[in-house]
């Protein structure tokens, strides 16, 4: 168990320093900062202190290693485009992001998981061949399509639902949420229903696969060979046998919806760190496109690294492993 | 979808059939647009803004020169659809092929070298996959913008964007490759061709190779919707094919401005023709993965 | 005295309906009857339709599979074959189960306790601390130390025999009338096997069970079973008791299965088999004699010798380079093989008798000591590319499993015609072809087999395919790891006959890895008992059968079950 966790944290560490490095990259090589950021008019004299000050005269490695200081600080320079620091970008854009990923993961596990189940128990069913008709129309359908027809029949044709925006917020201290108000609830529908369909199916088909294995194994046809009855061998043994995987699965799907939402987020217009990501790349605005990654780069670890440990604890195979 | 076509010799349930000939039926339009397409999309010539925004042709105010009404500027949706399809199914599939070449490759000097090269070539391939395929090729994408300026003209984006989808989805040919080689490597005839002594290379092309390529078969299929979808995402984030040499995911970005007004067909029609292709093509590659290996699981 | 048999069946027919809409009737008109404290065998070689038979009593008939007709009473009570129950039955209560492979039968995410007591709960409604009571008692019975701690492990972290013990124990649960065991000890050991079989019996005596015992095993029946069905594609052929059948066999298949069964108590010239190859395979064998055989290094002393051999196993760490725990397989080894010598390695699994096989075939490399081909090292620190490369021809070797043996892509001509091509033995590819046809001659085939994939071969002729490959390098030493234990009793005497008959004809040596005592003592010479990566005896077949020096060696000669000490009587 122990050294699943280091050996997990070194591969935590490895993956920081690459996107570390990637990020330094970015920031130094992609473009000339000193362009970017100088005047027009400014004279040669003016750049090469500007350089100075941005410390670009010095060796890579220093640089790196200053920069690699900086962002373990959280001090991860100001945006070319405003000037104001990102990380305090990044804060404000923050809630709206997650708020809308919680939502989705929670609709997507809430869909996936029984309908998964259903489909696995009742393979002849018309209902399974029906949802798993769905289910690959589903996977076929990108995010931004689904986005754009949700808002085309219940915003534009129905005016039932907002269609832009989070609607009003309320500050919790530095967090704003949408959850406290009507226009925020209402604002959330449509963008948290359109980033969790794709994963509803996903979910779905890893639950009914997992299932199907995990039915045909010696050990649940023991169980039937022991006279048990078939609900107690579904419900209680096999489920918690195929729900493993889903564990690894959902993880990852909350990094697959964080990248997701910049798609989503740029439908629906919803002022979230996805929105910041794109307006950063078409201004090339690098410091922001640096950070985004950065930070996108450290929750993707660390929920790796969550979902190992929850696994280690679920799995008894991990847990008792020294033993 | 049980319903089999004969049944002595089950072919495939009616419902792949009618799926792969879709497929196979959009391809074919696509590969021929320039021949079957009523005007040229791309020859700013042939259209004219007096057309602009003009509905379906069995809508009010339609017009029967444009099947599918037009776009903001006069262009034949019908054609700028058919070329679009083109544009996508080139990047799709040559994405596939460049992360099939390379998966492939690592993959079976990976399963089959082990030890080192293995452990490298599969920690760089966990990094990859730790993001999620949008993200990296919008980086890829992004970056090969900032840094060749060259790279926004648009004979060299397709090469831009097969790379920035194939960075992502190599690893995961590399990993099924690496994990049938060592499974076949493990089997007796590997065993028995490397005591006849024959040389790495051959037992990995001759012997190991043809053992291992129905899995990636199976993956290159469901890929290629898997790519197409994330061509068209790039292209519709604004970081894909221009305007002026539109994908669908290009039709679907100019159409999405219109949504608003009520001007759905520009953005709907595309969308409903990128989503036919690929879920023709998901239900190809998901029987496919059915039939050859039921084990055979993850993303498409 | 009128005692109710435990199980009988009558006249049971199941069936599945083949694709081209036909029938495969795989168990056609079987009826047999156990009576309680009897261990009733059901026998037979692979495809007989022996676990049909106990699939059919257990609910398991995967569909469209179906019991057709027949009658099924548990202690006289009709059990319905699609529900499991029956007036007064239950699967589970009434009839406990044994599968062949405890690693898998056990679900990993639960604790024993739990898969222990479930059964209980549901069909005897203990509470669960009633059930842990009575589970303690079973863990008990069949023998597993310290019962309290294990009730709370989980199936991982009990060794196979301890898991095969909770499986009998979970079948036990609710005394049942029946035990059906489907091969319960194929995938033990020899020394498990015996201590399971003996639990087996125990229990059958003591509780007053009846159990049905499907196996392929003679042996294993001459030792445990009282009465026996013989079954041949779905049919039983022949039904007794176990001394009369196995010192009288009527029926012709029974007595060709027991000639070919290979005997413990002595060696005997061939196996008996029922059709043996013509003419035409005599040609072929001198033609392979005939040919000029690798004769690269010295001949004068033994043909191989490996000298203080070690292999450690290191699993990987994760990151590239570092290094996991470390096992030691093979720990200081050294023997010799003779020129022209038969010489067999035996062991029970985990030995390293494989290890020390694939050391010479070059497959694996040791961490010390060296093995030396006609005096050049060959393996090992000494060893040289180039004397690496010499010896390769010369030592060729044959596996396990028929069906991996072969690349399922490649022509059996072609599979043939490599080794023969790489070692330019023939000018030509068409001299290659003709080289091929004749090795297929040789073992025992027609030359058109060559055109075909491997696929469309039985086990058997896959075998006789891969000792053709192994012969086509024109080696001196041919090393069988295991080479029938994967094949049915019959197929296995074909198949030793084969190997000898091609020893004869070109003076191969031959190493033999065998955990099967009996087909040791069969085909050779001189014998190595390993035992945890050491050689602990070496001897002349016979004296080291008639009389082993060694504990180790005794023992595993006394837990073989064996036939003769029945049929020989």
């Amino acid at each position: 168990m122990l050294r699943i966790l280091l050996s997990r944290l070194a591969q935590m560490l490895m993956v920081m320093a690459a996107v570390t490095a990637v990020a330094f990259v970015i920031f130094r090589y992609v473009g000339d900062p000193v362009l970017i950021m100088s005047r027009e008019d400014a004279t040669p004299a003016e750049k090469v202190a500007l350089r100075e000050q941005l410390g670009l005269d010095q060796t890579v490695v220093v640089q790196f290693a200053k920069f690699a200081g900086r962002v373990v600080t959280g001090d991860l320079g100001n945006s070319f485009r405003n000037q104001r620091p990102v990380s305090g970008l990044i804060a404000e854009r923050l809630p709206a992001t997650l708020e809308l990923v919680l939502v989705a993961t929670v609709l997507a596990l809430a869909l996936g998981i029984p309908l998964g189940v259903y489909c696995a128990l009742k393979p002849a069913s018309w209902l399974t061949r029906g949802i798993q008709t769905v289910s690959l129309i589903g996977i076929s359908t990108p995010t931004f399509v689904t986005g754009i027809v949700l808002i085309l029949i219940f915003s534009v044709w129905l005016k039932w639902l907002p269609s832009f925006g989070r609607g009003d917020v309320v500050k919790l201290g530095w967090w704003s949420t949408g959850f406290l108000t009507t226009s925020g609830l209402r604002s959330l529908v449509l963008p948290s229903v359109t980033l969790a369909l794709f994963q509803v199916t996903l979910i779905m088909r890893l639950v009914r696969a997992e299932m199907l294995d995990v039915l045909s194994s010696d050990y649940i046809r023991y169980a039937r060979a022991r006279g048990l009855p078939a609900g107690y061998i579904h419900r209680k043994l096999a489920l918690r046998n195929a729900l493993m995987p889903v564990i690894t699965v959902t993880g990852l799907q909350i990094g697959a919806l964080i990248a997701f939402a910049i798609v989503t987020e740029t439908v629906f217009q919803w002022p979230g760190m996805g929105l910041l990501f794109i307006q950063a790349a078409s201004f090339v605005d690098l410091p922001v496109m640096a950070a985004y990654l950065l930070f996108v780069g450290f929750i993707f670890v660390s929920l790796n690294m969550v979902v190992d440990v929850i696994y280690a604890l679920v799995d008894p195979r991990l847990r008792t492993r020294a033993a | 979808m049980a319903i089999t076509l004969t049944s002595k010799r089950r072919l495939a349930p009616v419902g792949v059939l009618v799926a792969a000939g879709i497929a196979a039926l959009l391809i074919l339009s696509a590969a021929f647009a320039p021949q079957i397409a009523p005007s040229n999309p791309l020859d700013l010539a042939t259209f004219n803004l007096a057309d602009s925004e003009i509905p379906p042709m069995w809508a009010e105010g339609g017009d029967r020169r444009f099947l599918l009404g037009t776009d903001n500027q006069g262009r034949d949706m019908l054609s700028a659809i058919l070329y679009g399809a083109r544009v996508s199914i080139m990047i799709g599939g040559g994405a596939v092929l460049l992360a099939a070449v390379i998966g492939v490759s690592l993959g079976l000097i990976a399963g089959y070298l082990g030890g080192r090269t293995d452990a490298v070539i599969m920690r760089i391939g966990d990094v990859i996959l730790s993001f999620p395929t949008i993200l990296l090729a919008l980086l890829v994408a992004g970056l090969a913008r900032a840094v060749f300026p060259e790279a926004a003209n648009p004979r060299y984006v397709p090469f831009v964007l097969i790379s920035a989808i194939a960075i992502h989805e190599w690893v995961q040919y590399a990993r099924t490759v690496r994990a049938a080689t060592m499974v076949e490597s493990a089997r007796d005839y590997v065993k028995a061709a490397r005591v006849i002594g024959l040389p790495s290379t051959r037992i990995m092309f001759r012997h190991i190779l043809p053992n291992v390529m129905s899995p990636v078969l199976v993956i290159a299929t469901i890929n290629l919707a898997g790519a197409v979808l994330t061509e068209a995402t790039l292209s519709f984030l604004g970081v894909g094919m221009p305007p002026t040499y539109p994908s669908l995911g290009t039709l679907i970005r100019i159409g999405n401005e219109f949504v608003f007004s009520g001007i759905w067909w520009i953005a709907l029609f595309p969308a409903l023709a990128l989503v036919i292709l690929v879920l023709a093509v998901n239900v190809v590659g998901d029987w496919l993965r059915d039939r050859f290996n039921p084990k055979l699981r993850g993303r498409g | 005295m009128n005692v109710v048999p435990a199980l009988a069946i009558e006249n049971l027919r199941v069936e599945y309906p083949r694709e081209d809409g036909g029938i495969l009737v795989a168990v056609d008109d079987v009826s047999l009857t156990i009576m309680p404290g009897e261990i009733h065998a059901v026998v037979g070689e692979s495809g007989a339709g022996k676990t049909t038979v106990a699939n059919a009593l257990i609910g398991l008939i995967e569909k469209p599979g179906r019991v057709a007709s027949g009658t099924m009473r548990i202690g006289g009570a009709i059990l319905d074959p699609v529900t499991g129950k029956g007036e007064g039955l239950q699967l589970g209560r009434d009839i406990g189960v044994i599968f062949q492979d405890p690693m898998t039968s056990l679900n990993p995410l639960f604790t024993i306790e739990s898969q222990l007591t479930e059964t209980m709960r549901f069909h005897l409604g203990l509470s669960a601390s009633e059930a842990r009571v009575q589970a303690l008692e079973l863990m008990h019975a069949v023998g597993i130390p310290e019962p309290e701690r294990r009730l709370k492990s989980y199936p991982h972290q009990l060794s196979g025999g301890q898991r095969q013990r909770v499986v009998i124990a979970a079948a036990l649960s609710c005394n049942p009338k029946l035990l059906v065991a489907d091969e319960p000890t194929t995938a033990l050991d020899v020394s498990i096997q015996a201590q399971i079989l003996a639990l087996i019996k125990d229990l059958t005596r003591t509780r007053g069970l009846g159990v049905m015992l499907v196996t392929h095993n003679m042996g294993v029946v001459a030792e445990t079973a009282n009465s026996l069905t013989v079954m041949v594609r779905g049919k039983a052929v022949e039904q007794g008791l176990v001394v009369d059948v196995l010192r009288n066999p009527q029926h012709a298949y029974t007595r060709g299965l027991l000639a070919a069964v290979p005997r413990f108590d002595r060696k005997l010239e061939r196996f008996a088999v029922m059709a043996e190859g013509g003419g035409k395979a005599e040609t072929a064998r001198k033609a392979i004699a005939g040919q000029k055989q690798s004769t690269k290094g010295n001949m004068a002393g033994p043909l191989l010798s490996v000298d203080n051999l070690v292999v450690d196993y290191t699993t990987r760490g994760w990151l590239p380079g570092s290094k996991g725990r470390t096992m030691r397989a093979v720990d200081g080894v050294s023997f010799e093989i003779r020129n022209g010598e038969t010489l067999g390695l035996v062991g029970e699994s985990g030995c390293g008798k494989t290890t020390v096989a694939s050391v010479i075939a070059g497959l694996v490399q040791p961490t010390s000591g060296r093995v030396l081909y006609g005096g050049e090292p060959i393996a090992g620190d000494t060893a040289t590319r180039g004397t690496r490369r010499a010896s390769r021809q010369a030592l060729q070797m044959i596996f396990q499993d028929p069906y991996a043996s072969l690349n399922p892509r490649m022509r059996v001509g072609s599979i043939l015609a490599e080794p023969i091509l790489f070692y330019k033995l023939a000018a030509n590819r068409a001299d290659a072809a003709e080289d091929a046809a004749i090795l297929l001659e040789a073992v025992g085939l027609d030359r058109e087999h060559a055109e075909r994939f491997p696929f469309a071969f039985s086990g058997g002729q896959r075998q006789r395919i891969s000792i053709a490959r192994a012969l086509g390098a024109r080696p001196r030493l041919l090393i069988c790891d295991e080479p029938t234990s994967s094949l049915d009793v019959s197929v296995q005497a074909q198949i030793l006959n084969l190997i000898k008959d091609l020893r004869d004809a070109t003076g191969l040596t031959l190493l033999l890895i065998s955990h099967d005592l009996a087909v040791v003592r069969q085909m050779c010479d001189r014998v190595a008992v390993m035992q945890t990566g050491r050689i602990v005896e070496m001897n002349d077949t016979e004296t080291l059968f008639d009389a082993p020096s060694h504990t180790y060696t005794r023992e595993l000669l006394s837990l073989v079950p064996r036939i003769d000490r029945i049929s020989a009587a």
